[in-house]
């Protein structure tokens, strides 16, 4: 077959089932490349439970992207009603059909008009088949849904040979095929088709519990191959069919070790400086008005300023409640709803079943690709499902998203009971952050204190700190360490006024001693220079006096000389 | 006359190849034809393997197929059309005789 491709399974098998995708997003992963080429594939399921439509986009994506050309077979549904049918999905079918890529037909059986006599067999049938393979080259075949020739035809027995005979006549084609059949009671077909198709069962189911209907698929049976066995939920929205494979049990995904900010400088200070690391989970949890939506939105915003996507879902408010709540404390989403940055996704937890819930946010981080998800608040998805669904539902949802690398900020309201620390889908465990923000009751006012309870691979601080939101945003202050303990709010601001009255007590005491000191040293200072003037008198009246003895004997000195010349002279001339 | 013309029955037999249920079913059909509607049938016979796209038309599956075109509805009888009884109360013929 041109387009099949081998897949490799882990079985170290000479030659693997060689496998045609069938285009439906997600299907493909889960058989690991589609349905066995040249083999028909059984898909059973009640009534509504999207078997037409499976099979029918089998047709078209084969033809559109694939391009394998594929014969439709209707025996319930007239082929115009089936090209209305699906120009909802945006197929056109006409032009596929002009186009000589798809062929429809329509095979009516009215009981009331046949009359049956003797032996007949059904080579009609092979004829017509036989006729629109050959017509178009076609590589894949539906057959929807073959029962119905049990109900039109009363030879049973001949119907069961003949059915025998066309498997084997469409495995001798080479042709990949897919019958569908309705579901009976206990068994997977009401008329046993199982038996014949035995290579390839894919169950359909459409449950409702609790009021919310899941469609979900299960690959019941695939010979010769690995097949996930779960469940998996599926969607059926204007894109077709998506199946999710949400269950990856693996642990190896890519990790970074880049940071993102969380938009709160304060906060990323309490994180090493750095905030979170990209493509990790953090969970925000606190009663309920303790500002876990305001933490969110300015992640968000941070998000946006770095020009990365984010979306938000919100199962609590509706987007425009939440840009107008925001705006209170400065922050302005509606300007990068318009940037188109953010997308909002806000929904009601029971307009789906959480499968659904899940399979809407990974469409849409498919299609949006985001580098952070808003979560606001995981804890109302619990009315649409036991506590440990969503904690399923969560753990999947964490797995995907870091296969993504996207960062996820979960928002979960904590209840005030006893187990307080715990938060109620137990997913405290599964994520890689959490804060946590809880009432401080005190001096009669209600303040918030925020922690970090953990935060994975890096230091963070142990503090407490009080969470304040103001008008220009959101602040994280540290508490008064006081003597009564940890003070906040009022009593912490009363507390710092109280510091700064002593501190200015404390400073003015401490300027009169110095003015004090500083006076004394004046006066002393003035006391010296006043003994300084005394001294240098008294020495000039020491000097003076000393001086003029000086004088006098220098004067007595020289009269004396003149003497004693004057007595030489006079007696030299005796001589 | 004109009204004998009108009533003229239309019969088709679809068949594949010339199996012995084929034939069969041919020849009951003649027979039957010969005793109840003498001079006022057509059979036209359809070999599917030769003009596959002819099985769309009449909406056949099984082989033989017998299908009554003309007069209104259109009736289909399947099978090598053995039994007598069932193959005229199917046609909706009435018996010369009767």
């Amino acid at each position: 077959m041109s387009k099949a491709k081998n897949i490799d399974t882990t079985e170290s098998k000479p030659i693997a089932i060689p496998k045609t995708y069938t285009g439906i997003s997600g299907f493909d992963q889960i058989t690991g490349g589609g349905v066995p080429t040249g083999r028909p594939t059984l898909i059973c399921g009640e009534a509504g439970c999207g078997k037409t439509l499976f099979s029918l986009e089998f047709i078209i994506r084969g033809a559109m992207e694939f391009n394998e050309p594929g014969v439709f077979i209707a025996f319930e549904e007239k082929t115009d009603e089936l090209e209305m049918n699906v120009a909802s999905l945006g197929f056109d079918l006409k032009k596929l059909q002009i186009d000589k890529k798809v062929r429809l037909d329509h095979i009516h059986i009215d009981r009331s008009e046949i009359e049956e006599t003797g032996e007949y067999d059904l080579d009609g049938l092979f004829i017509r088949l036989g006729y629109a393979i050959d017509s178009i080259g076609a590589k894949r075949i539906v057959l929807d849904t073959l029962e119905n020739l049990f109900l039109g035809l009363d030879n049973q027995a001949v119907v069961r040979a003949e059915l025998r005979r066309l498997f084997a006549w469409l495995k001798n084609k080479g042709i990949t095929a897919i019958i569908t059949g309705e579901k009976g009671d206990g068994n997977y077909t009401r008329q046993g088709l199982e038996e014949y198709v035995s290579d390839c069962v894919i169950l359909l189911d459409h449950r409702v519990i609790n009021q919310i209907s899941t469609r979900r698929l299960r690959v019941v049976k695939y010979r010769g191959t690995v097949h996930g066995t779960n469940e998996y939920p599926f969607l059926i929205d204007e894109d077709g069919i998506s199946v999710l494979p949400v269950t990856s049990l693996k642990l190896e995904k890519e990790i970074s070790s880049e940071r993102v900010s969380s938009g709160i400088p304060s906060l990323d200070e309490m994180l090493g400086s750095k905030g979170f690391f990209k493509g990790s989970s953090i969970l925000v949890s606190g009663t309920a008005g303790t500002g876990k939506t305001s933490i969110s939105a300015f992640f968000a915003d941070a998000t946006c300023r770095r020009g990365e996507r984010c979306i938000y879902f919100a199962f609590e408010e509706s987007p425009k409640q939440i840009i107008r709540n925001m705006q209170s404390i400065n922050i302005n989403l509606q300007k990068h709803v318009d940037n188109g940055l953010l997308q909002f996704s806000a929904s009601r937890p029971t307009l789906h079943g959480l499968e659904m819930h899940l399979v809407v946010i990974y469409k849409m981080i498919k299609k949006f690709k985001p580098s952070v998800v808003i979560l606001d608040p995981i804890t109302n998805l619990v009315t649409v499902g036991s506590v440990s669904e969503v904690k399923s539902m969560l753990i999947r949802l964490i797995d995907f998203l870091q296969e993504e690398q996207v960062t996820v900020m979960f928002t979960a309201l904590t209840l005030n009971s006893i187990i307080n620390e715990q938060t109620d889908e137990g997913v405290s465990s599964l994520v890689d952050a959490w804060l946590l923000v809880r009432d401080i009751e005190f001096n009669g006012e209600r303040n918030r204190g925020l922690y970090i309870m953990k935060s994975r691979g890096m230091k963070h601080s142990n503090q407490v700190r009080e969470f304040v939101i103001s008008n220009d945003g959101i602040d994280l202050v540290d508490v008064y360490l006081g003597k009564e303990g940890v003070l906040t709010g009022s009593a912490r601001v009363a507390e710092v006024l109280k510091e700064h009255t002593s501190n200015a007590l404390r400073n003015n005491a401490l300027n009169r001693k110095d003015r004090e000191i500083n006076r004394k040293r004046q006066i002393l200072e003035a006391q010296i220079a006043n003994l300084k003037s005394e001294f240098e008198s008294v020495e000039e009246e020491l000097n003076k006096i000393y001086i003029e003895e000086e004088l006098k004997n220098e004067v007595l000195e020289k009269t004396r000389k003149e003497v004693t010349e004057l007595r030489r002279d006079k007696v030299h001339p005796q001589h | 006359m004109i009204e004998q013309e009108n009533d003229t029955w239309e019969l088709r037999l679809y068949i594949a190849g010339k199996t012995a249920k084929s034939i069969t079913a041919l020849q009951n059909l003649k027979k039957y034809c010969e005793e109840h509607l003498k001079g006022q049938y057509k059979i036209e016979v359809i070999d599917l393997l030769i003009n596959p796209q002819l099985a769309e038309g009449d909406q056949i599956l099984a082989i033989p197929t017998l299908v009554r075109k003309f007069p209104e509805p259109i009736r289909k009888i399947i099978g090598d059309l053995s039994n007598e009884e069932k193959v005229l109360v199917g046609l909706n013929i009435r018996p010369a005789y009767s």
